[in-house]
C-alpha cells in the first residue's frame, strides 16, 4: 500500500515543528492560559488512607486574603455518575485512599489558593486500612480481563508438562509502584459561558475529554470546547481525564470566573496513578536442547477500592515464544490505595521484565547463548490466538543487535570481568508491544495558494505528531512538506482517539492519509475532504500485530558501592515502517531511558502505614539524570507489513521501554554472578548481595 | 505561602537585631532549601530577614594560611575556587558531589550548613515527625527508612543530616564562625551539629538569633591529602547513602595527620574519632585502616531497612584512605 505515495517527505528526519516555540518558552501549556478574570485551585489531599469526612471547617481559609471558595463534598457540583470513579471528587464523605482530594480551595493567586488549602480543617471518621500487597492476599481474586485481555490464558497441561520438563526455571520477580511524573503536571483551566464549559487541559486526547466530561455535568458535548495545544508529556498518565478537569470545571462553576488547577508535584503520585507493583512467578520447562515444555507466567498486583485496574503483566507470554503449554494469569488484590493506571507500555513493560530475565536464567541453567535460545523458541503463529504475525521480525533484530554489540564470542561466566574495583557484564532482552490502531477523522484541505491544511484533533504528548502527520499529509498529496500545515489538540477540528497505546499515529495518520489521498485524486471534492477510518481501522485482523525489538547492555557493578553504571545501551527494532527518523529515534531512545531509571534508579515505596507514597517529588523519586546516561544508541530494521495501515507503521512511542530493565539485570547478573530479582537495582540491594555471596 | 515580613538588612549587626526583635524570624541566603519548606509548610517565618546582600560573600586568605569562606559565599564559587581546590580538595569534591548545577549557583556555605534533613516524613506536614513538630512521633522508624541514620540516633529522629560539604569540613577541622547579639564565637563543624536525642526539632547548637558569617578552614588541614567520596542512587542530584570525607598525612609509614567524616550515616556530620585514635602514629596501610574503620562502625545501630549503610561506609572508608595513602616503598 506505501507503493501508493508518490513524495519522499514520509521517513525524512523531519525537525519537530513547534520545536522553536517549545525551547523559546513560546508554546502555552494549560496553565498557562492566563484568562482576565483568572482564579487558582488547590486541592486538600485526604490525610487518612481509608474513612470519612465528618466535617468540614473552612472559616479559617475563607479568611485569608484572596480566597474565593472553598468546595467540599457537601457544595460541590452534582455530577453523573463518572465511569471512571477517580472522577468522582467531592461527590461524598468517602475517603477511598490517602491523597483523595477532600475538598478545593480557590482564591486570586496560587499562593493564596495553596495557603488557604492547608487551613482547611477536615475531620475524618478513621476506618482501619490495608494498603500492603501480598501474594496470598484473601482479597486477590483472578480478574476476568486484564489489559481488554481475558485474565486467564492457559492451553495444554502447563503444571503437569513444567514438573515433568528436565530443566527447570522457577523464579519471582517483584517490581515497586513506579511514577510517570510527566514533567508538565496535570493542569486545566477551566471557562463557563453561560452553559458552554471551555478546558485548556494537559491530555493525550481531548475528545475524550470532551465526552467524559460532557457526560459528568449533563452537557451536550457540542458545549464542550477541549484545548490541549501542547502537552509536557504524559506516559499514560494523561490517556483519560484525571481529577483536575473535573475539579476546575466545578470551581469555575462555582465561582463563575476562570480557574486554574495544576496538580502540585506531591499530588501527583497518589491522584494520577502509577505502575502497579506487581509479584511475577514465572516457571519454564524446557528440553536440553532450549526448546521450552512449559511457561507459566502468574502475576499478582494490586489495584484500589475506587476500580479495578490490572497491570496486564502476564500477556507477554501469550505472544513471544512458541510452548506446547502456556499460563498466563493475573491475580488482583484491592487495598485502600491510590489508583494505579496506564504508564508507558502497560503491563508490557512489567512483563518482559520478568519474562526476559527468567529466559535468561533459563539459557544459564542451559549452558546456552541467551540470543540462540530465543531463536530457538520462536513461534510460528502467535501461540494464544493461533493467527498468523503480520510480520515478526525479533529474531533479526536479536541478531542485528548482536552483531552491532559485539555480541558473537562473549563469555557466558558470570562473574568474572574485573576493572579494578569494577564487575562488567554485558545482557540481552527482547521486547515486544502490541501495533494497535483505532477510528478517527481527519479533513484535508486545499487552499488557494496551493498550501494544504490537515486537521484532526491529535494530541502531540511531545512525541511530534504534528510534524509526522504533516510527512504522512504531504506524502499522499505528493506535495513537499512545506506546503502541508497540521492542526492537532482542539475540539473544533475532526474527532479522534487518544495518544496511547502507541497508537496515535496509525489511527491519525490513516484518517489523514485517506482524507489527503481523495484529495489528491478528487480535487473536485475539495476543497475540503473528509475522512472517517471508522470500519476500516477497527476491523477485525486475521493476523496477530506486533512489533518487536531486543535490548543489549553492558554494565559496571562498583563493588565497593554497589553502584551500577550503564556503559552501553544498544536497542534495535522491528517497528513497520519509521516515518519520522529523527523524532522516532528521540521516542526509541527517551524509552529506553524510562526503562533504564525502571531498571536502576526509580521506585515508589507504598508506606503500609500510611498508604501512600513517600517519594513525592523528584529529589526523591529518582528519574534518571544526564550523568546516568551511557552510550545509546537506537535503530531499527526495516519492515514492510501491508496488514496494519496505509503507511505500513507500527506504534513506536512504548516499545522501547520494554524488556530494558531486563537486559540491564541480565547484564548485572553476567557482572556479578548474582541474580537480583527485585526492582530498582539501587547500590542497598547490590551490596547486600555481593558481601553475602562472598560469604559464600 | 502564609504572608510573612521581608527585611533586607544593611549589616550583620542589623541582621542580628532584626532577628531578635522578631520572634519567628528567619535568615533567607540561596533560599533553595528555606522556600521549599515553606512550600511545604514545614517553614512559616513571620519575617525572612535576607542576607544575601551582606558583605559575607568574599574568600578571604588569612596571614596563617588559613582561609576564611564568607557566609554567603556560593556553593559553585567555593567549589571551584583554586586555593581550596589545591588545599583542601575533599571540600571542593564534596560540593560538587551535592545537588545540581543550578542549585549550587543558588546555595551558599552558611545556608548548607543549616539546611534541613530531607526525612520524608519531616517534609509532610499530614504526618508525624518529631523533629518538624516535637511529641509527634517518629513515622520513620517503622517506616520508609532506607536512607535514615545508622549512628547516634535516638528514640525521637533517626533522620540524617544531607549536606555533603559539611562532611567535608568537619574532616578539615573548619570552624564555623558566629555572630550574634552578645558577641562572636566560633566553633568546629564538625560540633556544630547536635545529635537528635530528646530534641531533635534543635538541628545544631546554634544560638536563637546568631548569624553564620563564614567558615575557617585551617592552615593546619592546608595540602594534606583528602579526598570524598559519596555513593548514591544515581550518578548526580542525590542525597549521599553514605558518603566519606578524608584528610590523611602518612609520613615514613606513619599516620601523623587524619580527619575523617562519614555523611549519611547520621543526624550530623558523624567525626569518625575512634578511627582517627586508632591510626594516629601507628602505621599506614589496608589492615591498619580495615581495623581502625571497624572499631568506629561497631558504634552502628542500623534499622530495619539500612544495615546497608554500615559496610558501605567501611567499604567507603578504606578505599579513600587506601587511595591517599602512599604506596608503600619498595623492600
Amino acid at each position: 500500500m506505501t507503493g501508493t505515495t508518490t513524495g519522499t517527505a514520509l521517513g525524512a528526519p523531519a525537525e519537530r515543528r513547534e520545536g522553536r516555540q517549545k525551547v523559546t518558552g513560546a508554546a502555552r501549556y494549560a496553565a498557562e492560559y492566563a484568562l482576565p478574570g483568572r482564579t487558582h485551585a488547590w486541592p486538600v489531599p485526604a490525610a487518612v488512607a481509608r474513612g470519612r469526612i465528618t466535617a468540614v471547617d473552612t472559616s479559617a481559609a475563607l479568611a485569608l486574603p484572596g480566597v474565593l471558595a472553598v468546595l467540599t463534598h457537601t457544595d460541590a457540583p452534582r455530577l453523573a455518575e463518572p465511569e471512571d470513579g477517580t472522577l468522582a471528587v467531592l461527590q461524598g464523605p468517602a475517603v477511598p485512599h490517602r491523597g483523595w482530594c477532600a475538598a478545593l480551595a480557590v482564591a486570586e493567586t496560587p499562593e493564596q489558593a495553596r495557603a488557604a488549602a492547608r487551613a482547611v480543617r477536615v475531620t475524618y471518621d478513621t476506618a482501619p486500612h490495608d494498603a500492603e500487597l501480598t501474594e496470598d492476599h484473601p482479597a486477590g481474586y483472578e480478574p476476568e480481563q486484564a489489559g481488554g485481555q481475558p485474565g486467564r490464558a492457559e492451553y495444554g497441561d502447563p503444571v503437569a508438562a513444567f514438573a515433568g520438563a528436565e530443566v527447570r526455571v522457577d523464579v519471582t520477580y517483584r517490581i515497586p509502584p513506579l511514577h510517570n511524573h510527566a514533567m508538565e503536571p496535570h493542569a486545566t483551566t477551566a471557562q463557563w459561558d453561560g452553559d458552554r464549559l471551555t478546558l485548556y487541559t494537559s491530555t493525550q486526547g481531548g475528545t475524550t475529554v470532551r465526552s467524559v466530561l460532557a457526560r459528568l455535568f449533563r452537557l451536550p458535548e457540542e458545549d464542550v470546547t477541549v484545548v490541549a495545544e501542547h502537552v509536557g508529556g504524559g506516559f499514560g498518565s494523561k490517556g483519560t481525564p484525571r481529577s483536575d478537569v473535573v475539579l476546575a470545571a466545578m470551581a469555575a462553576r462555582h465561582t463563575g470566573r476562570p480557574v486554574t488547577l495544576a496538580h502540585p508535584r506531591r499530588s501527583l503520585p497518589t491522584v494520577v496513578g502509577h505502575r502497579a507493583p506487581t509479584v511475577q512467578r514465572l516457571r519454564l520447562g524446557a528440553h536440553p536442547d532450549g526448546r521450552l515444555t512449559a511457561l507459566l507466567h502468574e502475576v499478582t498486583t494490586h489495584t484500589s477500592r475506587v476500580k479495578e485496574y490490572v497491570e496486564h503483566a502476564a500477556g507477554v507470554s501469550r505472544v513471544m515464544y512458541a510452548t506446547p503449554n502456556l499460563l498466563s494469569s493475573h491475580h488482583v488484590v484491592p487495598l485502600d490505595v491510590p489508583t494505579p493506571s496506564w504508564m508507558r507500555a502497560p503491563g508490557h513493560a512489567s512483563g518482559m521484565y520478568a519474562l526476559e530475565s527468567a529466559v535468561d536464567e533459563l539459557a544459564h541453567a542451559l549452558g546456552m547463548d541467551p540470543v540462540e535460545l530465543r531463536l530457538r523458541n520462536e513461534p510460528e503463529r502467535e501461540p494464544v490466538s493461533g493467527r498468523p504475525f503480520s510480520s515478526r521480525h525479533v529474531v533479526e533484530c536479536l541478531r542485528e543487535g548482536a552483531r552491532r554489540f559485539g555480541w558473537a564470542g562473549r563469555d557466558p561466566s558470570p562473574g568474572v570481568r574485573r576493572e579494578g574495583p569494577l564487575l562488567i557484564g554485558t545482557g540481552v532482552a527482547a521486547a515486544t508491544y502490541p501495533a494497535m490502531v483505532s477510528p478517527s477523522t481527519a479533513s484535508a484541505e486545499a487552499r488557494p495558494d496551493g498550501t494544504f491544511v490537515v486537521r484532526v484533533n491529535a494530541a502531540d504528548i511531545g512525541t511530534g505528531a504534528r510534524t509526522v502527520l504533516a510527512q504522512i499529509a504531504a506524502d499522499a498529496l505528493g506535495v513537499p512538506l512545506d506546503r502541508v500545515r497540521t492542526e492537532v489538540g482542539h475540539t473544533d477540528l475532526p474527532p479522534a482517539p487518544m495518544a496511547a497505546d502507541s497508537s496515535g499515529t496509525a489511527s491519525w495518520g490513516w484518517a489523514v492519509h485517506e482524507a489527503c489521498t481523495r484529495l489528491a485524486a478528487h480535487p473536485e471534492e475539495g476543497p475540503t475532504v473528509r475522512a472517517d477510518t471508522t470500519g476500516k481501522a477497527d476491523a477485525d485482523s486475521p493476523y496477530a500485530r506486533h512489533a518487536f525489538g531486543a535490548h543489549f547492555a553492558e554494565a559496571a557493578v562498583d563493588t565497593v558501592t554497589g553502584e551500577i553504571r550503564v556503559r552501553r545501551l544498544l536497542g534495535i527494532f522491528a517497528a513497520g515502517r519509521i516515518l519520522n527518523a529523527r523524532t522516532a529515534h528521540s521516542q526509541f531512545t527517551g524509552a529506553m531511558i524510562m526503562g533504564l531509571g525502571m531498571a536502576l534508579t526509580e521506585s515508589s515505596t507504598l508506606d503500609p502505614a500510611f498508604g501512600d507514597f513517600p517519594e513525592a517529588d523528584l529529589a526523591s523519586y529518582h528519574v534518571p539524570v544526564h550523568a546516568d546516561i551511557p552510550d545509546i544508541e537506537a535503530d531499527w530494521i526495516d519492515e514492510h507489513d501491508t496488514h496494519l495501515n496505509p503507511m505500513g507503521s507500527k506504534g513506536i512511542g512504548e516499545i522501547g521501554i520494554v524488556g530494558t530493565a531486563a537486559a540491564l539485570g541480565n547484564a548485572v547478573h553476567h557482572a556479578t554472578g548474582i541474580r537480583f530479582r527485585e526492582l530498582p537495582l539501587t547500590p542497598d540491594r547490590i551490596l547486600a548481595g555481593l558481601l553475602s555471596e562472598r560469604r559464600r | 505561602m502564609n504572608g510573612f515580613g521581608y527585611l533586607r538588612p544593611g549589616s550583620v549587626q542589623e541582621a542580628a537585631e532584626a532577628y531578635a526583635a522578631h520572634p519567628g524570624a528567619r535568615y533567607l541566603a540561596g533560599g533553595t532549601n528555606l522556600v521549599d519548606l515553606m512550600k511545604l509548610g514545614v517553614e512559616r517565618p513571620a519575617l525572612l530577614i535576607d542576607i544575601g546582600r551582606l558583605p559575607l560573600d568574599a574568600l578571604e586568605e588569612l596571614p596563617d594560611g588559613s582561609l576564611r569562606v564568607g557566609a554567603t559565599v556560593r556553593n559553585s564559587d567555593l567549589a571551584a575556587d583554586p586555593r581550596v581546590r589545591d588545599r583542601w580538595p575533599a571540600l571542593s569534591q564534596a560540593l560538587l558531589s551535592g545537588a545540581s548545577a543550578q542549585l549550587r549557583n543558588a546555595a551558599t556555605t552558611g545556608g548548607n550548613l543549616l539546611q534541613r534533613t530531607r526525612c520524608p516524613y519531616f517534609q509532610d506536614v499530614d504526618k508525624p515527625c518529631n523533629k518538624r513538630e516535637p511529641g509527634t512521633g517518629c513515622a520513620a522508624r517503622a517506616g520508609v527508612h532506607r536512607d535514615h541514620a545508622v549512628l547516634g540516633h535516638s528514640e525521637q529522629c533517626i533522620a540524617t543530616h544531607p549536606s555533603d560539604m559539611a562532611v567535608a569540613l568537619a574532616a578539615l577541622d573548619a570552624r564555623v564562625e558566629l555572630y550574634g547579639t552578645e558577641g562572636t564565637r566560633s566553633m568546629p563543624v564538625a560540633d556544630f551539629h547536635r545529635l537528635p536525642g530528646e530534641h531533635p526539632d534543635r538541628d545544631t547548637w546554634i544560638r536563637p538569633g546568631e548569624l553564620i558569617t563564614g567558615v575557617l578552614l585551617p592552615a593546619a588541614t592546608a595540602r594534606v591529602p583528602s579526598a570524598y567520596r559519596k555513593a548514591r542512587d544515581r550518578a548526580s542530584y542525590a542525597f549521599a547513602l553514605a558518603s566519606v570525607a578524608v584528610a590523611l598525612r602518612v609520613t615514613d609509614g606513619i599516620v601523623d595527620q587524619v580527619g575523617i567524616a562519614f555523611g549519611g550515616l547520621a543526624h550530623r556530620p558523624w567525626r569518625a574519632r575512634h578511627t582517627e585514635l586508632a591510626l594516629l602514629g601507628g602505621p599506614a596501610g589496608p589492615d591498619a585502616f580495615e581495623g581502625a574503620v571497624a572499631l568506629e562502625l561497631a558504634h552502628a545501630e542500623p534499622l530495619r531497612d539500612n544495615a546497608y549503610k554500615v559496610s558501605l561506609a567501611r567499604n567507603l572508608a578504606l578505599d579513600v584512605l587506601n587511595r591517599l595513602a602512599p604506596a608503600p616503598a619498595p623492600a
